[in-house]
């Protein structure tokens, strides 16, 4: 038997390749913050928070770079303007002196209006009353004037004539004039009546022109309409801007709100830090006197360091804020800090790290700092949220930043006068706040669940 | 206990002294003096009135009759207002803004632990969400636009149903205080009703509500006894904070609905720069929180023992 020989070359020889199959347990491995950024990503509460904060630093540092109007100037023609009303005015001659007269002929009787009612003045006529034995009161009122009998504000007082010019602060919208007859007391006598008017918008030739509505050379007839300037958002009492001024006190209010808690922050981890480390008798010592700053009661301080900065006139008031919210607001985060420290310290890593030889220097900045990072930045978003609420509350009552600055507290206190008449004025203001603070605390919920697995929240 | 009590009350008093001393260093450091604002003053006169108020003797002597004045309670007289003890005013004030307070208190504990009990038995479920977004904007909404929405709305009512239900502002009736008080606790109540919901979800896990269960009790029995007793009583612990927290709101509320309370005569004192009425409502507001917390924390050991071995 010959056994077939097969020549075999080089290649046979190699080994066969053989691809195993194995079941790949390890995924890439992830850093803390790759971790925590993948974990915030899937919470969708939190990303849309944290899209709302980079909206508002837009709003706060592009916007004013967009919408260039100066928040101080005054718009008197439109003041408290509510947004997206009709800016035309009709362009009218001068006031003429009125005095009652030419108005037998109207068809009309009881409470009237002669002529057009705009914003220049309103004339109101009447027939006389036989129970006016002391004359006549008129009222003008923003309401109507329902069951409480409420007519408003009293602008003639006993007068005998039957006929009345008012000309006092009208604006474009409607007034509902009363007229009471009166006795010789002058006590109400007989029924009122009522009229309800809608007043136009005017402007005289003169004024636009000063106002630069219409050119030098432009000469309108009187009827024509121009446009008035445009405030997206209204303006508020002063007739100042209020886009212009919810912007600009966007930059007051997140100052404050960001850049106190920074500080504040730091100086916690600071002092914290140095505590934990030095621990004995000095970190007693350090601890006890955070633990009285602590106990002093918050605002009442905040106030009195107003008090003490005396914030001079054309000063904004805004650094002694800070200061004061920095001096008083610490001791939590050093708190914290230092108790991280302490049980870090103990922890069996740190342990294993200084038997390989690593130096404190390098325990400090490899392990310490890093694993209270997230603890930290926690802290950090949920204080920013509680400073913005510290801002509004001082500028509130008036003992934040000084006018003419505007800060989103210091717009609600204005507003909140006219709240009545003109809701825009406190309501942006107040919503943004509020969008902020609430912005802020979801993105730090977020932040906490993602960052801390120890403080995650139960839901 | 008795131990633990005298260690917190002597600290408390150490706190009120550290108040004290930062309130007089604060009012030195500001520039002039109390008398700078009167006007055309000769010296003599000046003179007078800086030996009548003790301003005239070295600092460290002033902070020696001022802690003496403090600790026999006496704030000494306005400057603004003469002839009016600072006493007098917080004694004329301050029931207003306690009883505000107090209300507002109330209206908030019950409120919490009411609706975060709700959101836990009912939760994920619609009356969950439905609350807890109301905490939500409660949290996040400042409580000065509370109060102004709710004045607003209060008017609008009022309007609409052609008589007065509530009054707009003012203080006197039980009428004038509820709206107020209910504004003041919106805060408060939100934050706790959080709170009462993360500790009725934790206990429900816990092992004597499984034996409670496995004893065989009915379901409402294990809920009100058991679980609901044992989640309130975080809420008891941030009831002490929730009081400074109410009583520095009060400075808004009794703002914007005209209440003569004292954090709004604080306001004003702090409007007329008059260092006694400063001084003295800033120790005496101190001191209220501390020892209220303290109380506070008191009242938590005899409800809860394991506080005391800390």
């Amino acid at each position: 038997m010959t056994v077939a020989m097969r020549h075999l070359s080089a290649p046979d020889l190699t080994p066969v390749h053989t691809e195993q199959v194995r079941d790949v347990l390890t995924r890439p491995s992830l850093s803390y913050w790759q971790d925590a950024w993948i974990r915030l990503k899937a919470n969708r509460r939190a990303l849309v928070s944290l899209w709302i904060v980079v909206g508002l630093l837009v709003f706060t540092l592009i916007g004013p770079l967009m919408w260039r109007v100066d928040p101080a100037t005054q718009d008197l023609d439109q003041l408290s303007q509510p947004p997206g009303v009709d800016r035309t005015a009709t362009l009218v001659a001068p006031p003429v002196t009125w005095s009652g007269e030419a108005l037998t002929d109207e068809e009309a009787t009881g409470l009237r209006a002669i002529g057009r009612a705009d914003t220049q003045a309103v004339r109101l006529h009447w027939d006389p009353m036989p129970e006016a034995t002391g004359g006549y009161r008129v009222y003008r009122n923003l309401f109507p004037v329902g069951p409480e009998k409420a007519y408003g504000l009293p602008l003639l007082m006993n007068m005998e004539k039957t006929w009345y010019e008012d000309r006092l602060d009208l604006r474009p919208t409607t007034y509902y004039y009363s007229v009471a007859p009166l006795d010789e007391s002058g006590e109400h006598a007989g029924e009122v009546q009522t009229i309800e008017l809608n007043l136009n918008r005017v402007i005289t030739i003169d004024e636009a022109r000063k106002r630069g509505l219409i050119g030098d050379e432009e000469t309108p007839a009187p009827g024509a309409t121009v446009e008035l300037k445009l405030h997206p958002l209204g303006t508020d009492y002063l007739g100042r801007d209020l886009f212009a001024r919810l912007m600009h006190g966007a930059q007051v209010s997140l100052f404050i709100g960001m850049v106190a808690p920074m500080l504040f922050v730091a100086f916690g981890i600071l002092y914290g830090a140095t505590a934990g480390f030095i621990g004995g008798a000095v970190d007693a010592v350090m601890m006890r006197f955070a633990d009285f700053v602590v106990a002093l009661p918050f605002l009442l301080f905040m106030i009195l360091f107003k008090f003490i900065f005396q914030v001079e006139a054309g000063e904004s008031g805004i650094m002694p804020m800070l200061v004061a919210l920095v001096i008083l607001s610490w001791p939590a985060t050093s708190r914290l800090v230092r108790g991280q420290i302490l049980q870090i310290r103990e922890e069996g890593y740190i342990g294993a790290s200084r038997l390989l030889g690593a130096k404190t220097n390098y325990l400090i900045l490899r392990h310490m700092i890093p694993n209270t990072m997230g603890v930290i930045l926690v802290t950090l978003t949920f204080a920013v949220p509680s400073a913005i609420f510290t801002e509004a509350f001082l500028s509130f009552i008036g003992m934040g930043v000084a006018p003419p600055t505007p800060s989103w507290g210091s717009m609600c206190n204005e507003g909140i006068k006219t709240m009545l008449t003109t809701p825009h004025e406190l309501i942006f203001p107040a919503v943004l706040i509020s969008i902020t603070v609430l912005a802020f605390n979801l993105l730090g919920d977020g932040l906490r669940d993602a960052l801390d697995a120890r403080m995650r929240s139960r839901e | 206990m008795l131990r633990y009590t005298f260690y917190r009350l002597i600290q408390g008093f150490i706190t009120v002294w550290f108040i004290a001393t930062a309130t007089f260093t604060a009012m030195h450091m500001i520039p002039g003096d109390p008398l700078t604002s009167e006007k055309a003053m000769t010296a003599e006169i000046r003179a007078n009135l800086e030996a009548k108020y003790g301003l005239d003797k070295p600092v460290g002597e002033q902070y020696l009759i001022y802690l003496k004045n403090i600790a026999s309670g006496d704030f000494g007289i306005s400057f603004t207002q003469k002839n009016r003890e600072v006493n007098d005013i917080i004694r004329e004030h301050f029931p207003v803004s306690a009883t505000l307070g107090l209300l507002a208190i109330l209206f908030a504990a019950t409120g919490g632990v009411l609706f975060g009990a709700l959101t836990a038995l009912f939760r994920n479920r619609a009356p969950d969400y439905a609350i807890m977004f109301f905490v939500i904007l409660g949290i996040s909404v400042p409580g000065f636009v509370v109060a102004a929405l709710g004045q607003l709305s209060l008017v609008n009512i009022n309007a609409f149903l052609g008589f007065t239900v509530l009054p707009v502002g003012g203080w006197g009736t039980v009428a004038h205080m509820i709206l107020p008080a209910m504004v003041l606790g919106l805060g408060t109540m939100a934050y706790l009703t959080r709170l009462m919901r993360s500790s009725m979800l934790e206990i429900v896990n816990s092992d004597f509500i499984r034996t409670a269960r496995a004893k065989g009790l009915p379901a409402t029995r294990v809920f009100s006894k058991h679980q609901l007793r044992n989640a309130s009583l975080p809420v008891v612990t941030v009831l002490g904070p929730a009081i400074a927290g109410i009583t520095t709101g009060g400075f808004v509320v009794e703002y914007v609905f005209a209440i003569p309370g004292l954090g709004r005569y604080f306001v004003q004192a702090v409007q007329q720069t008059d260092y006694t009425v400063i001084m003295g409502t800033t120790v005496f507001y101190g001191a209220f929180l501390v020892f209220m917390v303290i109380a506070v924390d008191l009242v938590y050991g005899f409800i809860d023992p394991r506080v005391r071995l800390k």
